[in-house]
């Protein structure tokens, strides 16, 4: 069962470039990836894409099929009609390198700058006990699998460069509530620093991010929302201010 | 040579970032030292994170009896008593420890009831052993110990003022060559993906942990990553490769559709209950038991149900043999015609479990299947196969510091290690590897970097290692590297896959070294920009390498023995199992030699049941009793 | 040039590649807000046809105004005098910004307008129209964060709206035991108003969300766990909440006017 499919993939880089119209072979059962690697092999042998499992694990291959963020390796060229040119571009929120590959390299600088777990000094190796239930919405999320289409999409910095430097990223904000969800992590101040320096008040939570995570993690309900909770908390809360409990959070 | 050549100086230099990379560089940063990490892809993405089921380690939280020992035997009978004594030992001993500390650096592994860390059964594996985080343990463990790097990294920012001033990721580098002066490695050379950029990594250590081979194969559960690199390396570097006849076939690859083919289906849905059929409907496994596992494994349907709620008075369903048992048993069911529709046999969680926990316990299963072959397995049955999924073989290390034999200053831990798990790797003993071998690895180097000083590198070696860069441009008209490596993984498939004869390996070694000539003239088209092309003429070239290696050694080892499976030969042989393979590169070609295993301590042996022991071991080696 | 059109970022011309009606939804919420904010603003400031015995329209309770027609005050009580500063105030305005308030803070309404209306974005992957973005950081925006405060005063509204609910198990001459059509249509606005107010993501914070170890405190994770499962439904329980208390307002006021008899059961 193989059939023509047309394509526009984006080819260029950094001074310019362009969508390029191929048509190449597809057969039954297969996923966009599929397709990229032979017009890798048959037609533009230079044609540059990232990826790793092919399985939805890794997050390697996430760019944009008509014009939506995904992960190509999960994406079913049958979801298509037919007919349809599906048209392949590169994430748009990054700088581009070349063809389907982009610089991602601001994630990692964003990661960097999240002050990581510290386990509690007093537990020996072995020691630490945690329940099922307080470890389940951690948990969710580190399924994550950094593909980065969350950065991706998500508006406050796609569509305004500038806000790269004071804004982590959805995909760090479920890495810090995941930390102040943590049941033995002992940084305490992880709220105020996630507003006062990852940004989170720059979200305004219109989900996109969650519309594209390919782990279907809800990053906005449970973990944006709740962390903008816990600011409103120690910064925002009525009972706390009017009884003035609202004091600065230490690190112990 | 590029233009600005940029030279890099550190103190050790490891090449590979999943498990067992990740763990080297931490150990080696904790020891004061200067580490550079290099990975072929981005930081985090390394085949690690496919590992599912979880790691074994012997912390006996779901059952007391459990402990290194237990842990130890399960290891030795899974790789046919072909591992090396001492990484079993080490291996066994030390995994709970490595566990523990990934907790300690904020893994959040399931918990029991008690809030201790939950483990999961596993094959081959005699209690529950395996820490997990539902199906998606590698990928946990690869991320806490990214996690862990970028903590590393906060500490030296807050000392120093610069994150990366003593420890940095290079992400999206393909190292080409180990570098000696005076016998000894003095560093790595290579290019970024990116631009095609030369770097030189001046070290006086290398480690090299660069995972498995599994793209030299047709069928495969690897990323285009697999491609023996590490293997390569140190072949060129003048280490030796040992047992690389042998290759585990995980039993449970998807087969349908064509596209995902090969991709795994973790071996915790047949530890949550998955059964085995045929396309007869019937639980063929239990025609499959070897008489070495006779009394370990259940022979009727009821008692094999059973054991699945009362594991203390029954015995375990056939489903959990070693992997290669279930592999070859899949195989000939599907040889004997009662196979699926696209060549693969059944297995089935949906009649044991509720949709509710199979969605709990296999999320990324349940995922995978629905979204890459439309298949719900809370209704309907999988469609599995063989598909290659890890080497055995590897480098032939020093046990106690992953030191690459004949070769000062290289270190190997991980898959590309070879000894460890002798002729066929248990579940879950990968990832607990990475941690145990991985640390050891890196103090090991960073002992020896601080012992030895730095190596510096001549001209005349940079502008040799700069020259194989350049090659492949300067080909005109030569072949395609894709078509190249479609030939090898026809060869590889139908000549030394899963089921072996002496004629087919004889062919197989002819035709690898027809490739590996037509290899040498490959020309890439386009420029050094991220060139897929051009990087796949290096990673031929290194799965060429491990090609031949495996064909060669498996011509010699006349006998069947877990990973490897001859049809002209097809017991199991116990002098045979006195016998490593040993391969050694001479520049031109693979060489392997025949070299004793070394003899089980009498503490060890005292572990087992003599009765045991003689379903292994010749009568003379019964009699000694143990080398002491 | 900002945004996807950076010089850094993959040179592609078009806001975006999408080739889904894309524009369908913010159009749909687009249309159905307006009209609500319209009909609304109109019923604020008209100031009458807002109670029949015993249905009082939810736009006006607690009317709390001198102004408020016979019957319909809150236990009689009027603290609000019928003339502020001057100009005569319908007595829903006095009561408007609590409702009003709590649905503008609310973070389903947020995504909602915030993309049908500010087109910050239109829709995913969808270039934004705006220059510069600060989000939530500053005035007025910031002001989202008092979204607690009115999902307290939410609360209160929802028992006032469900003891006017109460009394319309009354029949027109004030006695008990009666049903109406009337009766339905405010057992249904009140009931969906505390579903709404119920999986609000501020309460499933105060239930339980907030705690560090649910294991500490059984009774609170399983309110967390009853509010995580209705919370998953807030969008829809927004929208039908929205509708349900218009066409509460819409039904008092046909038969207030006489346009529509309500229809007694028994």
């Amino acid at each position: 069962m193989t059939r023509k499919l047309n394509l526009r993939i984006w080819r260029g880089d950094s001074t310019d470039g362009g969508l390029k119209d191929v048509v190449v072979d597809v057969n039954e059962g297969e996923v966009v990836l599929d397709v990229i690697h032979r017009v890798q092999a048959t037609q533009m042998g230079d044609l540059a894409v990232r990826w790793n499992c092919k399985a939805g694990k890794c997050g390697s291959c996430s760019m944009e099929i008509n014009g939506k963020p995904r992960l190509a390796c999960m994406t079913q060229v049958a979801s298509f009609d037919e007919d349809e040119t599906i048209t392949i571009t590169p994430l748009r929120a990054f700088p581009i390198i070349k063809d389907l590959v982009t610089d991602v390299s601001f994630n990692y600088k964003k990661a960097m700058e999240i002050p990581a777990y510290e386990h509690p000094t007093d537990l020996a190796p072995g020691a630490a006990r945690m329940e099922q239930v307080d470890v389940e919405r951690s948990q969710e999320f580190r399924k994550c699998i950094e593909c980065f289409l969350c950065q991706n999409t998500c508006h406050v910095i796609r569509d305004h460069e500038e806000n790269k430097k004071s804004f982590a990223g959805p995909r760090f904000f479920i890495r810090i509530a995941e930390l102040d969800m943590h049941p033995l992590d002992r940084i305490k101040n992880r709220k105020r620093t996630a507003q006062e320096e990852h940004g989170l008040g720059m979200c305004n939570i219109t989900k996109c991010c969650t519309e594209v995570c390919p782990e279907h993690i809800k990053i906005t309900d449970n973990a944006i929302i709740p962390m903008k909770e816990r600011v409103v908390d120690i910064k925002y809360d009525p009972a706390r201010m009017f009884s003035g409990l609202l004091r600065r959070e230490k690190r112990d | 040579m590029s233009q600005n050549l940029t030279k890099l100086k550190y103190d050790v230099v490891i090449v590979g970032a999943g498990g067992a990379g990740l763990r080297a560089a931490v150990e080696a940063r904790e020891a004061g030292l200067r580490v550079a990490i290099i990975c072929k892809s981005l930081f985090g993405k390394a085949h690690t994170v496919m590992a599912e089921g979880g790691a074994a380690a012997s912390m006996g939280n779901a059952n007391s009896n459990d402990n290194w020992m237990v842990h130890f035997r399960d290891t030795m009978r899974g790789g046919k008593f072909l591992n090396h004594y001492r990484m079993a030992e080490l291996h066994a001993k030390e995994s709970p420890d490595r566990i523990w500390e990934l907790e300690m650096w904020g893994a959040l592994f399931d918990r029991t009831k008690e809030g201790k860390i939950s483990q999961r059964n596993f094959g081959g594996h005699e209690y529950p052993r395996l820490a997990h985080v539902g199906d998606r343990t590698g990928l946990e463990l690869i991320r806490t110990m990214q996690q862990k790097i970028v903590a590393l990294q906060q500490k030296d920012g807050r000392e120093t003022g610069d994150m990366e001033a003593n420890l940095k990721v290079y992400a999206e580098f393909t190292v080409t060559d180990i570098l000696k002066e005076n016998g000894k490695v003095a560093g790595v050379y290579g290019y970024w993906r990116e631009n095609g950029d030369e770097i030189l990594f001046e070290a006086p250590a290398v480690v090299i942990a660069t995972g498995g081979v599994g793209k030299a194969f047709k069928i495969t559960s690897n990323s285009w990553e697999g491609t023996g690199d590490g293997h390569a390396l140190a072949l060129k570097a003048g280490a030796n490769l040992k047992d690389m006849e042998f290759l585990q076939f995980h039993p449970t690859g998807m087969v349908w559709p064509p596209s995902v083919r090969g991709i795994l289906v973790t071996e915790s849905v047949r530890g949550e209950g998955g059964v085995l059929t045929n396309n007869l409907g019937e639980r063929f496994m239990f025609k499959y038991i070897p008489d070495v596992f006779k009394d370990k494994y259940a022979t009727t349907e009821e008692e094999a149900d059973r054991w699945y709620t009362d594991q203390d008075n029954n015995r375990r369903p056939p489903e959990l043999l070693p992997r290669d048992e279930v592999a070859r048993a899949i195989n000939s069911e599907v040889k004997a015609g009662r196979g699926t529709e696209h060549g693969g046999v059944f297995l089935d969680v949906s009649k044991r479990l509720s949709a509710e926990v199979i969605k709990k316990r296999l999320p990324s299963m349940w995922h995978q299947f629905y979204e890459l072959a439309g298949v719900d397995i809370t209704k309907e049955p999988m469609e599995v196969g063989p598909t290659c999924h890890y080497v055995m073989g590897g480098v032939d290390v020093e046990p106690d510091t992953a030191a690459a034999i004949g070769v000062p200053g290289l270190f190997a831990a991980g898959e590309v290690a070879g000894g460890m798990h002798g002729s066929n790797r248990l579940g879950g003993n990968s990832l607990s590897d990475l941690l145990v071998f991985g640390r050891r690895a890196g103090a090991a180097a960073a002992d020896y970097a601080k012992a030895n000083g730095a190596n510096p590198v001549s001209d005349a070696t940079i502008a040799k290692a700069a020259d194989r860069i350049e090659a492949p441009f300067k080909n005109e008209g030569g072949e395609n590297a894709y078509s190249l490596h479609a030939e090898l993984q026809e060869v590889t498939h139908n000549l030394v896959g899963i089921i072996r004869t002496g004629d087919e390996i004889k062919e197989a070694i002819a035709k690898i070294a027809d490739i590996r000539a037509r290899s040498q003239k490959v020309s890439v088209a386009g420029n050094r920009q991220f060139n897929p092309g051009f990087h796949l003429a290096f990673d031929l070239d290194n799965m060429l390498l491990v090609a031949e290696s495996t064909a060669k050694s498996a011509i010699l080892r006349e006998e069947s023995r877990g990973g490897h499976t001859r049809d002209d030969f097809p017991g199991m042989s116990n002098t045979w199992r006195q016998v490593n393979h040993i391969s050694s590169f001479n520049g031109s070609e693979v060489t392997v030699t025949p070299r004793a295993l070394p003899a089980i301590p009498k503490e060890l042996f005292d572990l087992f049941d003599i009765h045991e022991l003689e379903k292994y071991m010749t009568p003379e080696e019964i009699a000694k009793g143990g080398s002491n | 040039m900002s945004g996807v059109f950076s010089p850094t970022r993959a040179k592609i011309k078009e806001r975006t590649l999408r080739t889904d009606k894309w524009w369908l939804e913010p159009a749909i919420t687009f249309g159905v807000l307006f009209s609500f904010v319209i009909y609304a603003t109109f019923r604020a400031f008209e100031g009458a046809n807002y109670f029949v015995e015993p249905l009082i329209s939810p736009f006006y309770s607690p009317c709390l105004s001198e102004a408020c027609v016979e019957g319909s005050k809150l236990f009689g009580w009027a603290p609000v005098s019928a003339q502020v500063l001057g100009f005569a105030l319908s007595p829903a305005l006095i009561i408007l910004i609590f409702p009003l308030g709590f649905r503008m803070t609310c973070y389903y309404y947020r995504k909602a307008y915030y993309r049908a209306f500010w087109l910050s974005p239109p829709a995913c992957a969808v270039a934004e129209p705006h220059t510069k973005y600060t989000g939530e950081t500053r005035a007025p925006l910031i002001l989202q964060n008092a979204h607690r405060w009115f999902f307290y005063a939410g609360l209160v509204f929802n028992v006032f709206l469900t003891y006017d609910a109460v009394l319309a198990f009354k029949n027109n001459d004030g006695q008990w035991g009666h049903m109406s059509v009337g009766t339905l249509v405010l057992v249904a606005s009140s009931s969906l108003l505390w579903f709404y107010s119920l999986s609000c993501h501020t309460c499933r914070h105060t239930v339980g969300g907030r705690l560090k170890h649910f294991s500490k405190h059984p009774v609170r994770y399983k309110l967390w766990s009853v509010v995580s499962v209705l919370n998953t439904k807030h969008q829809q329980f927004a929208w039908f909440s929205l509708a349900a208390v218009a066409f509460a307002d819409i039904y008092v006021r046909q038969v207030a006017t006489g346009a529509w008899t309500n229809f007694y059961f028994f």
